[in-house]
């Protein structure tokens, strides 16, 4: 007679890549949904047209390296970049740019290195500073943001992506953002007293992007609570910009934005939740997300405030990739039964 | 008085270890940046033996710019006098570490006599002149060189270590991924661009 013995696990977890990459979808549509009621159909072609771009590159690179096509395809983990990606960059960017941007993110930045999950730089980002340097014109062309009422139609939206940017229209539709705004007036003498009634100041940080961010860190926040993601990361890289900007603000109110500024302007909140709690490029110990998130908090405040770009998220989360192998080393989880100096358990 | 001073210092080292960083943005010092950064260890040693040199290199070759070469009138000679100079600094380096750590010495190997012709330990002694530095500043200038170098080499030596795992395709295995991480810190370092007005 023959016993059938099933060695452990017994219950298996429902977590698989494609499920994980469904959730952070899923808490990107809020967020989005903000983003198009505010800057119109702009934002849904960024999404359509980055993520078409992203499914090719992937598919072509993972022929040319003979892997498996569509079981990568279908882990979604392309979507999501694209998707980020998308949102980084300002709504109604030309076709040419979302495509430069997805080959750098898709193919340099990720597919390189062998794919998913060995990627040491988060590919969304690097696509959008390739960009950022590359055509920094367009990537400071960000719409006036009007609730309801899209400033361009589908026909025109798909006009402008496709070709045909007139610059009357163009001076029309964009203005500066508030970081843009606040970074070249500060740097002519100004102080914030003058500056924060211009229309892209809103209630608590730039108008329209106050609501987004919120919108945003919503989803990000029902990620953490479905423990998709943990908190470590974004919980540090909010509280040390909120903390620097208040110190700073203290210390002189009338050069220094203060944190609920700077939490709800720029990237900061897709950044917090979906970039610096990337898996791959981040840290692997608690400890090391900590002091992942709390780097990227801070040089994102030295950027903002004293570097040559009115956003340095995307800066900051490249800078701590780079240095994250090397927390990593400082902050490896004893082996268990490990004697520290004190005599205690590791 | 003082403080302006210790200003003035303390942005030459923001200057030089991010800012106008000397492999990432002014892209001197590439080899052994690409040679010796296969492991965190000997990547470490190579670090501090070349900031050891780089910072030496930058105070010696200032004083025999401004006490021999600028006096007597030969400031043609400038580039073989930094070169002689770089040689027997990284010659006491050598001797020093076949005593003190024999098996980093080994393990360096070439690239150790190879830091003479580190271009960064030359480029920095002759911006020195360029720049016209005091010696006080040419001695942090050469210091912010060393830091930013081992800085940048020490994190590329903890990426490739972990590149060793990844699965690269084999027409970029090595050397080429080697290139793109580089280039890519170096699109991370831009970031700092602006951040110091000179």
């Amino acid at each position: 007679m023959k016993f059938q013995t099933v060695s452990s696990p017994h219950k298996l977890g429902q977590t698989s890549v494609s499920r994980v990459m469904l959730k952070v979808l899923a808490a990107l549509i809020p967020g989005t949904a903000v983003a198009t009621a505010f800057f119109g159909w702009g934002v849904i072609s960024n999404i359509v047209l980055a993520v078409g771009f992203a499914l090719a590159a992937e598919a072509a690179m993972l022929l040319m390296t003979q892997r498996p096509v569509l079981r990568s395809l279908c882990d979604l983990s392309a979507v999501v970049t694209a998707w980020l990606l998308a949102l980084a960059l300002p709504a109604y960017s030309p076709f040419w740019l979302i495509a430069v941007g997805i080959i750098f993110a898709i193919v340099f930045a990720k597919q390189l290195y062998g794919g998913l999950g060995y990627n040491p730089f988060n590919p969304a980002m690097v696509g959008y500073v390739v960009l950022l340097i590359s055509f920094p014109v367009y990537m400071t062309q960000w719409p006036e943001p009007t609730l309801g009422q899209p400033p361009l139609s589908i026909a025109e939206t798909l006009q402008w992506v496709f070709g045909q940017r007139s610059d009357s229209t163009l001076d029309a539709l964009t203005g500066a953002t508030a970081l843009d705004y606040s970074k070249i007036q500060l740097g002519q003498g100004a102080t914030l007293n003058q500056i924060q009634s211009h229309a892209a100041f809103g209630h608590l940080g730039a108008t329209a992007w106050e609501w987004i961010a919120v919108a945003y860190a919503l989803g990000g926040v029902a990620l953490i609570f479905l423990r998709v993601m943990p908190w470590h990361a974004p919980v540090a890289m909010l509280a040390t910009l909120f903390g620097l900007a208040s110190v700073f603000q203290l210390f002189d109110a009338s050069q220094f934005h203060g944190g609920i500024f700077h939490s709800l302007s720029g990237g900061v909140m897709l950044g917090a939740f979906f970039i610096v709690t990337d898996p791959v490029s981040g840290c692997t110990s608690n400890r090391g997300r900590l002091y992942f998130g709390a780097g990227v908090g801070a040089l994102v405040f030295i950027i903002r405030t004293w570097g040559g770009y009115p956003d340095g998220v995307a800066f900051a989360v490249l800078l701590m990739n780079m240095a994250a192998p090397m927390i990593d080393y400082y902050t490896k989880t004893p082996v268990f039964g490990t004697q520290t100096k004190g005599g205690e358990r590791g | 008085m003082f403080s302006d001073l210790l200003v003035s210092y303390g942005l030459i080292l923001l200057g030089t270890i991010l800012v106008n960083n000397f492999v990432l943005v002014q892209f001197l010092g590439l080899c052994p940046f690409m040679g010796v950064s296969k492991k965190l260890e000997t990547a470490t040693g190579m670090a501090l033996a070349t900031a050891f040199v780089l910072t030496l290199a930058s105070a010696a070759s200032w004083v025999v710019e401004n006490s021999i070469l600028q006096p007597l009138d030969l400031v043609y000679l400038r580039t073989p006098a930094f070169i002689l100079i770089i040689a027997v600094l990284v010659q006491f380096t050598e001797m020093f570490m076949h005593k003190k750590a024999p098996l980093l010495y080994n393990v360096l190997g070439i690239f150790l006599p190879l830091i003479t012709t580190n271009c960064a330990v030359l480029g920095v002694a002759l911006l020195n002149v360029q720049k016209d530095h005091s010696f006080m500043q040419a001695l942090v200038y050469g210091f912010g060189a060393a830091v930013g170098f081992c800085l940048v080499l020490v994190l590329f030596a903890a990426m490739r270590e972990r590149l060793e795992a990844a699965e690269v395709p084999a027409a970029f295995k090595g050397a080429p991924i080697a290139m793109i991480t580089a280039g890519l810190m170096s699109l991370a370092f831009m970031g700092f661009s602006g951040l110091i007005s000179h």
